[in-house]
This record gives structure tokens, C-alpha cells and sequence, in this order.
């Protein structure tokens, strides 16, 4: 156990630091779920790869450098010391690339990954549907082949960024006759193909964040399927824990949460401290935000020592969205009676960015598998508990 | 950056795992329990043949000399098997206290080898317990008194023993007299010595629960894939799984949190005393919630003095007010976070 940095790491350290002071946008960018902000945000994802550092662990002939995982936990401190801007092609370079890396072909990856790299294609995720949610194998939208293509018909819903996004992502039917997870086939798209309408999910902060996707003979060439056809389900599940657990959310992200809710219980500590619970939240919120940033570094040593990942991608998620969910409600406690001002209001001021922080960290719990789902993994998988 | 154990820690862990696995089951901890002293001899005598009574003595005194980083693999072990014994007292916390005291005291020299044998046994009061643990046991009392560390032989103190609800616990209130003899070391040296015990103590107790709370929930997976109620193993059902999930959940993300703790030990970081108080709020959490969630999935079988269960709970909730209550811990992590131009947020973990 060292539980230093290397000089190495050190000089990386650094060197993001000045590239983000110098080019992180002074004012935050409008949300990406506007037309306007998703075209910020893209610029954005354009400015990083100038620099190479859109996706930093990819090789450096496919528009990342080759970075292992504790210099991309020391990539995403720096960028969210930084308050960059969110990333807009987070379903791409985090749920998809590395899906691809590990079961695309050579021509796929060159095909696909530096164009994610660069913000060229914007990726939207095509997985659950109107009766599919966290009962993913109950997917019933068809991928019928034909002539060197497949012909989707069928729905997608809860398709994050798909409003404004290039491509999507995601499991098909292509065997009718199979049910539950098999006879599905992974399958990549434009979601400007002929046959496709977009219909746009307004979310609980009012805006677009995801859509339902409608496929009427929706032709996709054969060469845009991942892996053997009927094998979408073991390629879909076999990189989610992996990366999924480990690159979804990184710890920086709750780490700086975490300080800015110090910051705020500094500024109305007079108020907080009729409710001793507050301080007890804040404190709290630091504590499970560095106890996730140490697991997340042990993870990363033990995989560079060739280890795997198991059931921490689930208590991963668990951990993390519980934890986000304490810290925001703990903000709005702190904001007290100004905690209900949509940003643009004339006395939101020092409010900054917490209602909306609030309004998604309550997506946390859901989103990529429920908590619940979760759970049952870990019950079934981890602590060896028998199947209902 | 490194933060994983090497193979001879890891080989270490599973050699007293295989151990207590055979010499500390249940049974034979009940069997101790009626024993007036509570403690065996026999037992003491295996550990030592382990080495464990060894480990952090030096290798000039016939100890292995190794360190914190050691030990806490191995304190979860003690905790998991609940092992009634002053073995991380005596040779974890005194050792690193003898091994502190000023050059030519004879305290060390005479008993870092006995410690090491596993023939001594000592017990350790400071103001943070109320209560002192295995005085009767020991033959050799270190206090403290304004800082400073006192030593005591049997007999002279008085030792009034106070039952405890965990049958493996020997607490007794210590009356005694500090004089300029049993003063072994002044204030300006004790209070960092003094310091030390208590941030050792942290991490030893913080790895204990969090072995405690890994038994509790084994004990809890067990009762639920074997009881059968609507013709199926009850631990098939959503709720009970779930109670079990959360409580693997809060192990998960205490244990990290405890191995930074002995690390910062090790390396006398200038922060230790923050590590300290984080791990242990965060293993007294996890032990807290496999007490409770195992005891529910027990059901009625959780409460009967029969079911092993009972053991582990017992010691957690004894150990969780030692050294330090929750208070104490807090107010130390408080001080940290929110102090006066704190270092906080994303590239200050290490």
C-alpha cells in the first residue's frame, strides 16, 4: 500500500489543472437539454479532444491517451475542481465505448470511437421500453433481417439526450420467437434514420432531457451490429459492471458537491444551526463523499493488479446516488425558504445551481438500474442469497 | 498510488482466518465466558503460536515488527471471530505505548518480550472509558493522569469490577493514587503518546466492528437461505434481501475508509486523528445496521439467548462507546471539515 502519487502522476496532475484553467468556460454553459446548450456542450466535447482528454483511458489512436484508471480519478478531480461543463456524450464514451472496445471489430472501433471522441457524434442510449424498465429482457422491439439489413419496428422510451443526439444505442429483437434475454442483437443507429420519430419527455425541471423513440421499418445495415446477432444481451451485461461501476459517476464529482455544501453551511450557518441534523448532514455528506473516492482508488488498484470487478458496480450505485440525494435535500434544508427559486429568479442569488442538482440527484436512485434492482443483485450475486 | 494489501499481508490474514475459524467458535466462547477471569490461557497460548501477540513488537524484543498496516487485517479477524481477549490491548496498543516512552525507562525492555511470548497481559485506563477492560487480567496497569503515564503492578489499585452486557467483557473502575513512582513518563512526551493510544485504539476498534458486522451479516445470509416460510427460504423474498443488501452496502464503503485510517497511522500522517474519527463513525454505522438488520432477519430466533447472533451484536454496541463515543468522533471530524480554510473537495484525498 502507497498511498502517494508518483511524479508522473504529480506533472498529469498539473498539466490538466492549466489546460482547464485556460479553457474551462468562465459562466456556466445553459443546460444540455436545450437546443443552445447542446450545441455549447459539443463545442465543448471538440475543445477536449483538441487536448486529447474527451476520453482519456481509450488508446491514443482512437482519440484518448492510454491513461490507466487512477490517472482518469486524477483527470475527473482536476475537472471537477475545475467546474467544467457535464458531459454531453456521457452515454457514448462511458456505456458504449466500452462495450465497443471490448466486442466491436477494428473497423467499428475506427468507425465509431474517434468521432464520439471529438463531439462528432453525440450518442443516445436505446434501452428501455414502454413495458421493459428495470425488466430489460422483456424487450419487444423488433430487428427483423432483411437483405444485409436489419428492419426495426417498436418503441424505445427514457432514451437520455436523445432529443438532440446523433446516434443511439441499444437491444433489439431479432429472433421472434425467443423470449426474455435471448434472441436480442445490439445494434447502433442515426437517429436521423428514415422511419425514426423522436418525441421529446419534458422532466421535472421542465426540460427535454429524454425521449421516446418510435421505429416504423427503420432500416439499419448489418454492419452496425455489435457482436454475433442474439448475443446482445451477454455484450450488453458483460462491460456494464465493469466500467459501468467504476466510470458512470466519478467520485470527484461528490467530493466537490460535498465542499460546496461546506461553503453553503458556512454562509447561513446562523440559520442551519437551529437544526442540529443540518450539520450532522453536511459532515456526513464528506465522510460517504471521501469514503467513496477511497473505494474507488482501491477498485482501480486492484484492477491494475489484474483483479476484477464484481458487485461493486452495484453497491457503487447504491452508495452514490444515496449520497447525492442526502447532500442536495441537505442544501435545500440550508436554503430554507429561498431553496423553491428557479435560477433566473431576481433573489435566487446564492442559491446557484442546487435546485437542479436537487432535481436530478433524485433521478440517481433510478436510472441505471433502480435501487432496487441493485439490491437484488447484490443479495443474489454477492451475498449468495437463493433466487425468488 | 497503491491501495491494495501485499500478498504476505493478505497471506497473514488468512492464516489467523483459518485459525480462528477452528479455535474460536461459539461454542468455545461461551464455554469462556463462565470462567471467572474470562479469558483463556490455552487460548492466549494459540494466538501467540500465531504470532499475533508478536506483531508489533520489535524485532529486538522478538517481535516481528510490523506495523499498523498489519494489524488492522488482522483486528478484523478479532472482530469477526469476537475474540474475548485483551490481545489488541495488550499487544497492539501497549506495545506502541512501551515502544513511546522515553529511552532507559525498563518498562519495555522487561516486557515487550513477555508481550511477545504471549505471557503478558496489560490493560490500558484513560479518561476516555469510563471503565477499564481486562484490569483484573493484567499484570501491568498503564494510566493516564493529566497527560502523563503512570504504571501500576496487581494490587496496586483497587479494581471493582462492573458487570457488562457482552458475557466476554471484564470491566473494572480503577481507584488508585498517581505518585512520582508510578510515574513513567511526564505530560510533555505523554500527550503524544497519550495521542497515539487513542487513534490506535480507533483504528483497532474500527476494524473490529467492521469484522463484526461482516459476521452479522454472514449469520444473517445463513438463518435466511435455511429458514423456509411459504414453502421458500425466506432470504429469497425482496424485503429480506434488501435489508441484507444495505447493511453489505455500508461494510463496502466502511472498510476503505478504515485500511486509509492504519495507513495514516503507519505514516504518522499530520491528519491521522481525522482518519481515525472517519472510520470508526463509518464501521460504528455498518455494525450498528448488521446489528439491527440481522437481528430482523433472525426474527424471533435473533432474540434467544441460544442463537450465536447475540455474541456479535453484544460486542458491537460495547465497542462502539470505547475510546471515543460518537460524540467524540465528530466533533474530531468537525474540527476538519469545518475549520477555518480547510482543505475539502476533489484531489485532497491523499
Amino acid at each position: 500500500m502507497r498511498l502517494e502519487y508518483t511524479e508522473r502522476q504529480k506533472a498529469f496532475r498539473q498539466e490538466i489543472r492549466d489546460w482547464l484553467a485556460a479553457n474551462v468556460p468562465s459562466g456556466a454553459l445553459p443546460s444540455f437539454d436545450t437546443e443552445e446548450g447542446f450545441a455549447q456542450h459539443r463545442a465543448w466535447e471538440r475543445k477536449l479532444s483538441t487536448a486529447s482528454l474527451s476520453a482519456v483511458t481509450w488508446p491514443s489512436a482512437l482519440g484518448g491517451r492510454g491513461l490507466d484508471l487512477i490517472e482518469w480519478l486524477i483527470f475527473e478531480e482536476e475537472y471537477w475542481r475545475a467546474n467544467a461543463p457535464l458531459r454531453v456524450n456521457q452515454n457514448g464514451i462511458f456505456l458504449l465505448a466500452p462495450t465497443l472496445m471490448d466486442h466491436g471489430t477494428p473497423e467499428q472501433k475506427k468507425r465509431f470511437l474517434p468521432r464520439m471522441a471529438d463531439g462528432s457524434d453525440i450518442w443516445a442510449q436505446a434501452w428501455s421500453e414502454p413495458g421493459a424498465g428495470s425488466d430489460m429482457a422483456a424487450i419487444r422491439c423488433k430487428a427483423t433481417r432483411d437483405n444485409g439489413h436489419y428492419v426495426l419496428s417498436g418503441q424505445k422510451i427514457w432514451s437520455t439526450r436523445a432529443v438532440w443526439a446523433d446516434w443511439c444505442f441499444g437491444l433489439f429483437r431479432s429472433d421472434p420467437s425467443s423470449s426474455r434475454h435471448h434472441g436480442l442483437t445490439f445494434l447502433l443507429l442515426p437517429l436521423k434514420s428514415p422511419g425514426i420519430t423522436i418525441r421529446p419527455i419534458r422532466q421535472l425541471n421542465g426540460l427535454p432531457g429524454f425521449a421516446e423513440i418510435f421505429f416504423d421499418d427503420v432500416r439499419v445495415p448489418v454492419e452496425n451490429r455489435i457482436g454475433e446477432e442474439g448475443e446482445g444481451w451477454n455484450i450488453a451485461m458483460a462491460t456494464a459492471g465493469f466500467e459501468r461501476g467504476l466510470m458512470l459517476r466519478s467520485p470527484a464529482r461528490f467530493q466537490q458537491t460535498a465542499r460546496r455544501l461546506v461553503d453553503l453551511y458556512h454562509r447561513n450557518r446562523a440559520a442551519a444551526d437551529a437544526d442540529p441534523s443540518i450539520r450532522d448532514a453536511v459532515l456526513k455528506g464528506w465522510m460517504d463523499a471521501e469514503a467513496y473516492a477511497l473505494a474507488t482508488y482501491a477498485t482501480a488498484s486492484r484492477l491494475a493488479r489484474g483483479g476484477q470487478i464484481g458487485a461493486e458496480a452495484s453497491t457503487n450505485k447504491i452508495f452514490w446516488s444515496e449520497l447525492d440525494v442526502l447532500m442536495h435535500e441537505t442544501a435545500m434544508s440550508l436554503l430554507g425558504a429561498r431553496a423553491e427559486l428557479m435560477p433566473a429568479a431576481p433573489e435566487a442569488a446564492g442559491v446557484e445551481g442546487w435546485l437542479d442538482g436537487f432535481l436530478f440527484s433524485l433521478a440517481g436512485p433510478i436510472y441505471a438500474g433502480t435501487n432496487e434492482i441493485q439490491r437484488n443483485i447484490i443479495a443474489e450475486r454477492m451475498l449468495g442469497l437463493p433466487r425468488a | 498510488m497503491d491501495f491494495t494489501f501485499d500478498d504476505q499481508q493478505i497471506e497473514f490474514r488468512d492464516a489467523i482466518r483459518k485459525f480462528l475459524m477452528v479455535e474460536a467458535a461459539p461454542e468455545s466462547l461461551r464455554e469462556i465466558w463462565e470462567t471467572r477471569s474470562g479469558r483463556s490461557n490455552d487460548l492466549r497460548a494459540k494466538l501467540a503460536d500465531q504470532g499475533l501477540t508478536a506483531i508489533s513488537v520489535p524485532e529486538a524484543h522478538t517481535g516481528m515488527g510490523l506495523g499498523d498496516l498489519d494489524w488492522v487485517l488482522a483486528q478484523q479477524e478479532l472482530g469477526y471471530y469476537a475474540i474475548p481477549d485483551s490481545l489488541s490491548d495488550t499487544a497492539y496498543l501497549a506495545v506502541d505505548l512501551l515502544k513511546q516512552l522515553p529511552a532507559g525507562n525498563a518498562l519495555a525492555a522487561s516486557f515487550l518480550p513477555r508481550i511477545a511470548s504471549g505471557q503478558a497481559r496489560i490493560a490500558i485506563a484513560h479518561p476516555l472509558n469510563p471503565l477499564t477492560a481486562d484490569a483484573e487480567n493484567a499484570e501491568l496497569l498503564l494510566l493516564w493522569h493529566d497527560d502523563e503515564v503512570h504504571a501500576l503492578r496487581p494490587g496496586q489499585a483497587k479494581l471493582v469490577p462492573n458487570q457488562s452486557l457482552d458475557m466476554s467483557r471484564r470491566l473494572s473502575r480503577v481507584d488508585w493514587t498517581p505518585s512520582a513512582t508510578s510515574r513513567v513518563c511526564g505530560a510533555d512526551a505523554g500527550r503524544g503518546i497519550w495521542a497515539d493510544v487513542v487513534n490506535r485504539a480507533g483504528v483497532a476498534l474500527a476494524a473490529q466492528l467492521v469484522g463484526l458486522a461482516s459476521r452479522m451479516l454472514d449469520l444473517g445470509i445463513d438463518h435466511s437461505a435455511n429458514r423456509k416460510q411459504f414453502g421458500k427460504p425466506v432470504g429469497s423474498f425482496q424485503a429480506v434481501k434488501h435489508h441484507l443488501a444495505d447493511v453489505a452496502v455500508k461494510i463496502e464503503f466502511a472498510r476503505p475508509v478504515v485500511y486509509r485510517a492504519a495507513y495514516a497511522m503507519q505514516k504518522s500522517d499530520p491528519q491521522r486523528a481525522v482518519h481515525v474519527s472517519h472510520a470508526r463513525l463509518a464501521a460504528g454505522e455498518a455494525a450498528r445496521l448488521a446489528a439491527r438488520r440481522s437481528l430482523q432477519v433472525h426474527g424471533a430466533m435473533g432474540y434467544t439467548w441460544e442463537a450465536d447472533l447475540q455474541m456479535f451484536m453484544k460486542r458491537a454496541w460495547a465497542l462502539e462507546a470505547s475510546w471515543g463515543d460518537r460524540g467524540f468522533h465528530k466533533t474530531r471530524v468537525a474540527a476538519h471539515v469545518l475549520g477555518e480554510g480547510a482543505a475539502l473537495g476533489p484531489s485532497q484525498t491523499f
